[in-house]
């Protein structure tokens, strides 16, 4: 008993400690996050012209700004719902043709045991490792040539460009898992590889391919660079590059553009949210190996 | 094996789509990268100007310290959240909100809130302390400072997750093998923790510095460049230049004045990446 209790005078101080320490970090943190955040909604929800206040909140909070928002009902917003139509759609595409080019190239690279193989996935790895700011002006140049600028599709392409080496690492590590004697099997039973890809390798794949798809939506949706340089007429633009011509406007009305910004980051939020398992998962499985 | 003889054909045709993508969307831009920003004259312009050097060392401070605090920190706190419980597990799923969030808007936020007055941190002071605080984008190294911060508030969830990841990984033999051996916390991340995720360390610091040294982004929306350019970075006035002084050349130099820089660093991450494994 004496011992034990020892033990508990010597450990109680220590244990309050740290649980105080867990605290004080955990505040830390809460605030490290939130207050960009709160900056947004604070600036979002207030009064136009309150925005040059003292207030720590909004004196009168007001959702007149998103109503200008929905409405479109500011000359900078003629075509909010179109840009926002834009930005659904280069994410959508850019999540088909993210999954899919990728699988494709991981199914030779991993299954097929092509000879060629690690010439890809070393393409992969570059194009992974490079940052796309570095390509972004000869890209917008090859895209006036291609005949492609101003066009939702060059924005496309420039999505999947940079996506597509992150799904075939993923995809090529993920694959790995499934057993080559299941290929084997669907071989001797005559099918032909488009069939053992589409029947077998996809169906098993489809953890990696929820991940990686939700990757690139997000990827698509959330880039700037490219796409404030291969849009430039408004009904093409995006909400980001829309939300650009605000920033770079004097006179623009900064409590309602706070308020697009808001409405711009919805989705995403929500899209990471749901899918942050499978997100998550991708970034876990197979983490350390050396 | 699945591609055999005849079936060669297959194999050629699904990789195809890639490498167009590859050969139209990589390849041939960075032969114009090179055939239209690597003339000789136009280093020479940019090592003539001021403001380039500028740009340099901004770019060196800007990737160096904020990759290495972030990285640090992020190491750190993967410890923290790998724990169990409710609460951490609700500070987590706060704590990666600014990895969803798209970065424009996030951008856009802390550049209103450190624009001096009428800014949050403007009035958290005047409310406080009484007192008006800096006017952070008109000092150099304070327009530094927010840049980094916010770059660092951005990305250091997702290196977070990273790490938390790799700790999982971890076998829980070795730490209960080095608790009967009377490791306590620090000890156990000096000498089991940190040699076992040095790699993975070592080639995630060399991917994010590449990605941070073409980040154009942060600096763009946080703090524009300002006072008078004098905290842009080589992704700013790479992509800015060509837009709005309307010299293409000019500004796909700057960015290709990054490569002995970047080509050495990508060469390591890619043998390191072969040598041991390690998925990215």
């Amino acid at each position: 008993m004496t011992a034990l209790a020892i033990r508990a005078a010597t450990y109680r101080p220590a244990g309050w400690l740290r649980g105080l320490g867990l605290l004080v970090l955990a505040a830390l943190l809460v605030i490290w996050t939130g207050v960009p955040i709160y900056n947004l909604l604070f600036i979002a929800f207030n009064q136009e012209d309150d925005e040059f206040s003292d207030d720590l909140w909004p004196d009168q909070p007001t959702f007149d700004n998103f109503l200008t928002v929905l409405t479109q009902n500011h000359w900078y917003l003629e075509h909010f719902w179109r840009q926002f139509g834009n930005s659904f759609l280069v994410g959508i595409m850019t999540m088909i043709l993210t999954v899919l080019i990728g699988a494709l190239a991981s199914f030779v690279i991993g299954r097929g045991r092509f000879r060629h193989g690690w010439l890809v996935s070393n393409a992969a790895l570059l194009t992974y490792a490079v940052p796309s700011s570095l390509l972004a002006i000869p890209f917008t140049r090859a895209m006036q040539q291609y005949g492609l600028w101003d066009t939702l599709s060059a924005v496309v392409l420039a999505e999947v460009t940079f996506a597509t080496p992150y799904a075939i690492l993923i995809f090529h590590q993920y694959g790995k898992l499934i057993p080559l004697e299941v290929d084997e099997a669907a071989r001797i039973d005559g099918a032909n590889p488009w069939q053992i890809f589409s029947r077998i390798y996809l169906p098993l794949m489809a953890p990696a391919l929820v991940a990686v798809g939700s990757y690139a939506l997000l990827l698509a949706w959330n880039e700037y660079l490219y796409q404030f340089l291969l849009l430039a007429s408004t009904r093409n633009m995006t909400v980001a590059v829309a939300l650009d011509q605000f920033f770079d406007s004097d006179e623009a009305p900064w409590n309602v553009m706070m308020a697009v910004a808001v409405i711009y980051a919805i989705p995403p939020v929500v899209i990471f949210y749901a899918m942050r398992r499978s997100m998550l998962a991708g970034l876990s499985f197979d983490g350390v190996k050396g | 094996m699945i591609f055999q003889g005849s079936d060669t054909a297959w194999a050629v045709a699904f990789l195809l789509p890639y490498a167009a993508v590859f050969v139209f969307c990589v390849l041939y831009p960075l032969g114009i990268a090179l055939w239209l920003g690597g003339r000789p004259h136009l280093f020479v312009e940019l090592f003539e100007d001021p403001n380039y050097l500028r740009t340099v060392g901004n770019t060196l401070l800007f990737v160096g310290i904020g990759v290495n605090l972030k990285m640090f920190l992020a190491l750190l706190l993967s410890g923290l959240f790998i724990r169990r419980g409710w609460r951490v597990r609700a500070i987590f799923m706060f704590f990666i909100l600014p990895w969803a969030l798209p970065a424009l808007p996030a951008f856009l936020s802390i550049h209103w809130m450190f624009i001096g007055w009428g800014g949050l941190v403007h009035n958290f002071l005047v409310v406080l302390f009484d007192t008006d605080g800096p006017i952070w984008f008109n000092d150099r190294w304070l327009a530094m400072g927010t840049n980094i911060y916010a770059y660092m508030w951005k990305w250091l969830p997702f290196w977070t997750v990273v790490f938390m990841a790799a700790r999982v990984a971890i076998p829980k033999e070795i730490y209960e093998a080095a608790e009967v051996d009377g490791a306590n916390g620090p000890r156990r991340f000096v000498h089991i923790t940190f040699p076992l995720l040095a790699n993975l360390y070592l080639v995630c610091t060399l991917l994010s510095t590449a990605w941070t040294i073409g980040d154009f982004t942060t600096v763009a929306f946080v703090s524009g460049g300002a006072p008078a350019l004098q905290t842009q970075v080589l992704a700013t006035p790479g992509s800015r230049t060509a837009v709005s002084i309307a010299n293409p050349p000019l500004g796909i130099a700057t960015m290709l004045s990054a490569l002995p820089l970047l080509i050495p660093l990508v060469i390591l991450l890619m043998r390191r990446v072969h040598k041991s494994g390690i998925q990215l």
